[in-house]
């Protein structure tokens, strides 16, 4: 049995800069790095390994350099990984992400019974949090989003039970299996790659699969099946705020008008 | 030969048959360990021994003035050694004894077994006073152990009195008027006893001394005391590199990596356990210990042993060991929390009499829990994908470091250009505390004229805190990286800010093979002030205390360079602080800790800090940046930051440089 968690390889904001004449994001130079919560899905699915004893195949679609990524998921203990990429699966948004994630899900399936499949809650560097539910909707899959607890799950009765974190409450869901869930950072504590594993990983190979394995109608990946426009990018103009208090002279005051504005407009409650 | 030399005989037999069947089953254990090198330089080693154990300068030590006792002890012991050998001798072959020597030489060894005998038994009552009604703190002074040797040796002596001076009122004994102790023992207590009694009296006391010596060589491979048969050869063996670098790894499959088990240890790791005398310095000296924290070095080394007496049996008859070396307490296993308190200082290595290395086994531990487990404190996980990702402890964009030069006139090392490269390292780079220090060392390099340049965007971090962490494979990774980035500039010297990448660049990158001129600010700036090329107004900076970086001293010896800085740049000399040279405290941020959160015992650094602010200082000068961070975050616990203020050896020269 096959638990799959979706990755993605994303450069690392916290390193970007913004151009400061067009306004753009500057990605020369910028490392990659796993988006941070796939390596929480990627964790959740190495403790279902643990416990359960599934098989872990990590995969992600993006161009050929993102083997570096799942080399990395190997070097933690995924048993297989797949790299799906492709010209024609270029310049995709969410939806058509979705479709090729999805097909390659039930690819996967056609060889080894799928039991879940997880993904990070969303990436730092799109922020939509659209690409999990997307394979949900695709594969006819239920979905549990915003996962911060796996309770239990049953291989026999096919059934498990979850909790996801929303505002200010958690819910406790039962849920059928197969499955997608998305994950939040709570969760877990992703693991460290020993150095045994990280030697192993090196021979183990990454599996490529471009349109030519996937057999996918090109009018709905990629650009093509993309049906988001993309106007303009901006950085949002910063306004001016109000200047409360003197916080050089006087910390004590300009701390607490600060305090009784937050309170006059309900953003804290003393 | 009579009944009663066949029943010795016999009895000796046993005993010696046993000695030597304990001592088998001991050192085969060692050979359970992996290989390590330890030839060559038999001259230097030979020079050691002499003068290490037999002109005990390993026991005589300033701060542990109790050592002279022990000295006393040993020679007492090397002089008795021929003594004990004649009576074992003559116990079987009454012929055998040094009576039937010339009256000359027979005279003196007398004389000296007597006057030896009675000082080993006032050195004894001096020890066993010591341990009992004013007991040091750093040992369990009142160990059952230390009792049973003082008390064989003790009984030892009055034996040897005993039946020698009832010998002597036998008139048995030529050496009689020789012999100060027993011959008056004999003629205070003995004069009116009937031959008889006195017949009883010397075969009682030969027989007590007989089995007590015989029991005593049976009990020392059983107790602390192992170490009268261990340390000689493991001063013997002792490194003498002049480096405490933990060893490369070799990442090949199949390798282990760090030590999980004890036979991972290597044979001489196995013989620093069994030499511990258990004197405690070593626990005197830690900083984890002092501040009340599990880790106690030579617990670490104890529990080493343990867990081989009780695991080698088993691993020699290719049975399941029973006891983890790595797990919660219990003798012969270490905590894991033990392995992460070591600051790696140096001072348990530094102080220890017989050359255990203590620490260097904790990084081998380490090294097994982050490469082979994958499991360390929390917050390492962050620090470790930081370095391995951006090179640098805080995952700031590499892009940036050299942000420190923005405004000033800093070249970029080019070889043939420029003659030294400042590898200025993170702190340096990013910190914004440390960046000053950076601009003050440009400041210096500059008014001196010296030639250099950094490597800016370039530069990695050197790697050492991972290192010292156990994550040799990621340090590995930076060490290549950063060597193939000096050999494709064409550096050769270098001059670090920092002890931590001082040490790691010299003997740490030495270990591939590149030999680096490596100096650290505070001996290059030194040797611009001798040789006149700066020139200094003497500034006044208050009382200055000066702070011992343990990567500087202890590490490489650098003692004097900071010193003689500082007396230029103030005109006065330094206050030095009751813990300096060789015994300096530590900062606590050595070894990696600098990355922890120090939750158990007192805080490390508000340890150092009050002991400088006893001093009553204005200035506290350091020469590495964690010091650095150390001593400011101690003074603002303090509440003395606003009075005090730390400063680096470079700062402290800017401010006497000429205008």
């Amino acid at each position: 049995m096959l638990v799959v968690a979706c990755i993605k390889q994303v450069p690392d904001t916290t390193q970007v800069k913004i151009d400061p004449v067009t306004g753009t994001l500057i990605r020369e130079g910028v490392p990659f790095i796993m988006n941070p919560f796939d390596t929480h899905a990627l964790e959740e699915a190495l403790r279902l390994k643990d416990k359960y004893g599934f098989r872990v195949a990590a995969i992600t679609m993006g161009p050929p350099n993102s083997t570096l990524t799942l080399r990395k998921a190997l070097s933690l203990g995924a048993d297989e990984v797949v790299l799906l990429s492709d010209r024609a699966f270029g310049g995709a948004d969410t939806l058509a992400t979705s479709r090729v994630l999805a097909e390659a899900v039930k690819k996967l399936g056609e060889k080894e019974e799928v039991v879940m499949v997880i993904c990070g809650k969303q990436t730092i560097d799109g922020d939509t949090a659209q690409v999990g539910p997307g394979i949900a909707t695709r594969l006819r899959y239920p979905q549990l989003t915003l996962v911060d607890q796996i309770k239990s799950v049953d291989v026999n009765t096919k059934k498990m039970i979850a909790r996801r974190k929303l505002e200010g409450h958690h819910e406790i869901v039962e849920v059928k299996l197969p499955v997608v869930i998305t994950v939040v950072r709570e969760i877990n504590k992703p693991r460290y790659p020993t150095v045994p594993m990280r030697l192993s990983s090196e021979d183990m190979p990454v599996t490529t699969w471009d349109n030519k394995t996937m057999h996918l109608d090109e009018t709905t990946i990629g650009l093509k099946g993309s049906p988001t426009r993309v106007n303009r990018i901006f950085s949002p103009e910063r306004v001016k705020g109000e200047i409360i208090g003197d916080g050089l002279k006087n910390p004590e005051e300009a701390a607490a008008l600060l305090a009784n504005k937050l309170v006059e407009r309900d953003i804290i409650h003393l | 030969m009579e009944i009663s030399n066949w029943i010795f005989l016999a009895i000796l037999a046993v005993a010696l048959i046993a000695f030597v069947w304990s001592c088998r089953n001991k050192f085969r254990l060692l050979a359970l360990g992996k290989p390590e090198d330890r030839s060559g330089s038999g001259l230097k080693r030979v020079w050691n021994v002499f003068v290490y154990p037999l002109l005990q300068r390993c026991a005589v030590n300033p701060f542990y003035r109790f050592g002279i006792n022990h000295a006393i002890l040993f020679w007492c012991f090397l002089v008795l050694l021929l003594a004990n050998g004649e009576f074992l001798i003559h116990g079987v072959l009454p012929g055998a004894t040094f009576a039937a020597m010339p009256n000359g030489l027979y005279f003196t060894l007398a004389f000296a077994f007597d006057i030896v005998s009675i000082l080993a038994l006032l050195a004894v009552l001096l020890a066993v006073s010591r341990r009992l009604f004013f007991p040091p703190k750093y040992i369990q002074a009142r160990s059952k152990d230390a009792f049973i040797i003082l008390g064989m040796i003790a009984t030892l002596m009055i034996a040897f009195f005993g039946s020698h001076s009832a010998e002597i009122a036998l008139g048995e004994v030529t050496a009689a008027k020789y012999m100060p102790v027993s011959n008056w023992i004999a003629n205070t207590f003995m004069g009116a006893t009937a031959e008889s009694t006195l017949e009883i009296v010397k075969n009682v006391f030969w027989w007590l001394h007989a089995i007590v010596l015989l029991s005593f060589l049976n009990y020392l491979p059983y107790s602390k005391h192992m170490h009268i048969l261990t340390s000689i050869p493991n001063v013997y063996l002792r490194n003498l590199t002049g480096s405490t670098s933990p060893k490369r790894e070799e990442f090949k499959k199949g390798n282990t990596f760090g030590v999980g088990k004890v036979n991972d240890f290597t044979w001489k790791n196995l013989l620093d356990a069994y030499s511990c005398t258990e004197c405690g310095r070593c626990s005197d000296n830690c900083p984890a210990t002092k501040t009340d924290k599990p880790l106690n070095p030579r617990l670490v080394i104890h529990d080493i042993k343990v867990n081989l007496l009780k695991n080698g049996p088993q691993i020699v008859d290719g049975k399941p060991v029973m006891l983890p070396l790595i797990a919660p307490h219990h003798e012969g296993s270490i905590e894991e929390d033990v392995i992460w308190d070591c600051t790696t200082c140096g001072a348990c290595v530094a102080v220890c009499p017989v050359f255990i290395e203590q620490f260097p086994r904790i990084i081998d531990m380490r090294r097994h829990l982050v490469e082979t487990e994958g499991k360390f404190p929390e917050e390492l996980l962050g620090f470790f994908e930081n370095m391995e990702q951006r090179s640098n402890p805080w995952g700031i964009t590499p892009g940036d470091r050299a942000k420190w030069a923005t405004g000033l006139d800093v070249k970029m090392f080019e070889a043939g250009k420029t003659e030294y490269l400042l590898y200025v390292g993170c702190f340096g780079s990013f910190d914004a505390r440390a960046k000053h220090v950076t601009v003050a060392i440009a400041r210096v390099l500059d008014a001196a004229g010296v030639s250099w340049g950094i490597l800016g965007k370039d530069e990695k971090c050197c790697g050492d805190s991972l290192r010292r962490l156990g994550n040799e494979y990621i340090f590995e990774q930076m060490a290549k990286d950063n060597l193939k980035t000096f050999q494709a500039k064409g550096v050769t010297k270098i001059i670090t800010e920092c002890p931590h990448c001082f040490t790691a660049l010299k003997d740490d990158y030495a270990q591939y093979g590149v030999k680096l001129e490596v100096i650290h600010h505070t001996e290059f700036i030194n040797n611009l002030i001798k040789e006149g090329k700066l020139k200094l107004n003497p500034a006044d900076l208050g009382k200055t205390v000066f702070h011992d970086s343990c990567y500087l001293g202890r590490y490489n010896n650098i003692y004097q360079a900071p010193r003689e800085t500082v007396k230029a740049a103030t005109g006065k000399a330094v206050v030095e602080m009751d813990r300096n040279l060789e015994r300096g405290f530590c900062c606590g941020a050595g070894g990696g800790r600098m990355w922890l959160e120090e939750s158990r015992g007192k805080r490390i650094n508000i340890e150092r800090t009050e002991e400088a602010l006893k001093k009553q200082p204005r200035t506290i000068c350091v020469s590495c940046p964690y010091c650095m961070t150390m001593f400011e975050d101690g003074l603002k616990d303090k509440n003395a930051d606003k009075d005090v203020q730390v400063l680096d050896i470079a700062e402290v020269v800017v401010k006497a440089l000429k205008k």
